[in-house]
């Protein structure tokens, strides 16, 4: 036994010090796309990365997932021991930068050019104090219908125009016995649904300032209100049994032709491809009524941490490798998003990926790109929670009417800020 | 035995004494040595991180902990929540369910462990084997608990679907579902986890009850109901007042199961103390109202362990 424990410590001992004889050429790094399609699209950055003769480590979180993830990571970097870069959501590079954290790659920034290449409105989530501290890695967009062509074929719905097209058509599904709007009842899923709404209801100009500008006039307007009435005229298509289910389960309904449309960001598209369903013939991408020509984004970045100077090379070749137009198409094929920069041809992108990226661009360029706060993306996580949590207890009757959920709304906002 | 020590004691030569003090002090302080890698590390891990918790509560810490002292704004903004009933806040919610789930939970689980125990101490035929089927689901955790009772609860899939399919098309059960019902089914959950384990805590207290008093009492004329009402359960009083404590507790800290259950229940409905405190710590950035709502968790408990000890230690001198 002891001899085994022995052996064992020397063993550990010996690993530990290899890995450190070898830092200068290895990346460490932190994140959670270890299933499926996920982790075959990480593999491309991995071999990028191999031929620059830079080895790849994973540093393990136990348990999977975002939350976990970050609770480890707060732990690793409170210890003085960050690894070379983290994948990161939202505002937690700004954090950790505010912090004094993160790294310094603004001189690989201005020799790729990326300040030209990567949207403004991305800019703002790795960018700190005029500083680059992280690459972004994909932009998703949340304002997406995804409806199953059979379904609507068979009841013979064309594609909504207006918020109130979309009510035609659900009433439509619904009087052919189908159910039709596939909604998981979990918060996030319910407040993502609900900025396409109030882009739709309010438009981009009031979408801005009540989202991403927290506009106390336009939180308490009339068209807010209006918002909730519209989510609450959604939520009665959806089935009984919506409450806690999974996103995933809720796109499976409309694979499977149960359900006619979910509203959800394009991570679904994931789960199509998975179920070998192809676009316009099986299942069809439209944006939200009334929300075409802008885009309501989320996007994963590669936070890069302050490290020792012997493993800067190895995060320059991370963040050069990682916002190259190879890796940006070939990831993002498979990742069901759009590249993070607007000049990577779109070639391999199917038919609702070669939309997403043109939106991107034209919203780039029109100044209606803007981050949703559902995802995290508009306000800091304290706001955005409390957001989330008006949205769910609206749809969920404990806030009864939409006065109510206004002066809610204003009041949770004002109280997280 | 003593005598044999005294004449060794006094054979002992005189200058063999400092080598056998050497010794004999070691093996006095050895037990204190062996502990006192363990009490420190209670004292850091447990009261040091507790007095820690206590001082974030007072800061303005929000992503990572902050040293500025700003005053008892959570406590405050916590306070403030306690009295939003209407749509009700999170706090308020998480509160209400904590009394809720601890009452009926503790209270349930004590009085179906003690209607089974008594059955089971019938001196009936194959106890050795159905004392372990009640006792089994203790050694579950509750993550496992809470996902099998979540399918079976789920009327798309468990009970409310089964017996349709059976042909009982009117039965309906969605507490699950619902916000006003969720947390009794975490009640539900908890209580067919915990009142085996409480079960075996009331046998082993009948089995340690004098037989000669229960015939006594027999033999003047007792019913079976005063029997038990009148002799046995006041007999039992050490053994409800343990039971209270580990249920207590258990409902104080219960997490997992909420989440595993209801993943918080629609509109955040199935919320307990545990549940807001992580939300806010680790989800929200707001690390000192999370470490409000914890120290107030603290005190909760402390006001149900603090009379149980002093209870306790009173009646050992006697």
């Amino acid at each position: 036994m002891l001899r085994k424990l022995l052996i064992g410590t020397a063993l550990a001992s010996g690993f530990a010090f290899a890995a450190h004889a070898e830092d200068v050429k290895e990346v460490q790094m932190l994140h959670w796309w270890t299933s499926g399609g996920e982790a075959a699209a990480l593999n491309v950055l991995k071999q990028d990365l191999a031929k620059e003769g830079y080895a790849w480590k994973d540093v393990p979180v136990a348990g999977g997932g975002g939350d976990p993830a970050m609770v480890a990571l707060k732990a690793m970097v409170a210890a003085g021991n960050p690894p070379t870069a983290s994948q990161m959501l939202g505002y937690t590079a700004l954090d950790y930068a505010a912090a004094g954290k993160m790294g310094d790659i603004t001189a690989i920034a201005v020799k790729e050019g990326w300040d030209k290449v990567v949207p403004a409105a991305l800019q703002k989530f790795t960018v700190y104090d005029g500083k680059w501290v992280a690459v972004p890695v994909n932009v998703h967009s949340v304002n997406w219908l995804w409806i199953n062509k059979a379904v609507m074929d068979k009841i013979g719905g064309t594609e909504p125009k207006t918020f109130d097209d979309l009510i035609a058509l659900l009433d439509k599904a619904k009087a052919a016995g189908v159910i039709p709007l596939a909604l998981g009842g979990q918060n996030w899923q319910e407040a993502t649904m609900f900025d396409s709404v109030v882009l739709s209801t309010g438009g981009p100009e009031f979408y801005k300032k009540a989202f991403n500008d927290l506009d106390d006039a336009s939180l308490k307007s009339d068209t807010m209100k209006k918002s909730f009435d519209n989510l609450a005229k959604l939520v009665t298509y959806v089935d009984p049994n919506f409450s806690g289910r999974d996103w995933n389960l809720a796109t499976a309904m409309v694979i499977k032709g149960d359900a006619l449309v979910q509203v959800m960001g394009d991570w679904a598209k994931g789960e199509f491809h998975a179920a070998n369903k192809t676009p316009g013939t099986d299942f069809l991408c439209y944006r939200f009524p009334g929300t075409d020509g802008s885009v309501v984004y989320n996007s994963d970045v590669f936070g890069m941490f302050d490290v020792s100077d012997d493993r800067k090379a190895a995060q320059a070749a991370l963040a050069t490798a990682t916002l190259s137009k190879s890796f940006q198409a070939a990831f993002n094929v498979v990742k069901g998003s759009v590249p993070a920069r607007t000049d990577v041809p779109d070639t391999d992108f199917d038919a609702c990926g070669k939309k997403g990226i043109a939106d991107l661009k034209a919203a780039n360029e029109k100044g209606t790109l803007f981050g949703s706060l559902a995802q995290g993306y508009g306000a800091p996580p304290a706001i955005a929670n409390a957001y989330k949590d008006v949205v769910t207890k609206f749809v969920h009757g404990q806030i009864k009417t939409s006065d109510e959920a206004v002066t809610e709304l204003v009041k949770a906002i004002d109280d997280a800020k | 035995m003593s005598t044999v020590a005294t004449s060794q004691i006094k054979l002992t030569p005189e200058h063999a004494r400092p080598r056998a003090s050497v010794r004999s002090r070691l093996q006095d302080a050895l037990p204190k040595i062996v502990l006192a890698p363990s009490f420190a590390i209670t004292i850091i891990f447990v009261y040091g991180f507790i007095l820690w918790t206590i001082y974030l509560s007072f800061t303005n810490s929000k992503t990572f902990p902050s040293y500025v002292i700003t005053g008892s704004r959570a406590y405050r903004r916590l306070w403030g929540w306690t009295f939003d009933t209407d749509p009700p806040s999170s706090w308020y919610t998480s509160i209400t369910n904590m009394g809720i789930f601890g009452f009926l939970y503790i209270f349930i689980c004590l009085a179906l462990g003690l209607f089974l125990a008594i059955l089971l101490d019938q001196k009936i035929r194959g106890e050795g084997v159905l004392r372990p089927i009640y006792l089994y689901p203790m050694a579950l955790s509750f993550i496992v608990t809470g996902v099998a009772w979540k399918w079976f609860l789920d009327p798309g899939l468990g009970l409310e679907q089964t017996l349709h399919q059976w042909g009982w098309t009117s039965f309906h059960f969605d507490w699950i579902k619902n916000k006003d019902f969720v947390i009794y089914t975490v009640v539900i959950a908890g209580v067919w986890q915990a009142s085996g384990f409480i079960m075996a805590m009331f046998l082993a207290g009948l089995r340690g009850i004098d037989g000669e008093i229960m015939k006594a009492a027999q033999i003047d004329g007792a019913t079976t109901f005063q029997l038990y009402r009148r002799i046995v359960i006041p007999l039992l009083r050490p053994i409800f007042l343990s039971a209270f404590i580990v249920l207590a507790h258990l409902a104080i800290k219960s997490y997992d199961l909420v989440v595993a259950l209801t993943s918080g229940g629609p509109g955040g409905s199935a919320w307990l103390p545990s549940n807001f405190m992580y939300e806010y710590t680790f989800k929200r950035n707001e690390m000192a109202v999370g470490s409000a709502s914890a120290v107030i968790m603290l005190m909760t408990i402390v006001a149900i362990i603090v009379p149980y000890l002093y209870s306790e230690l009173r009646e050992k001198p006697r």
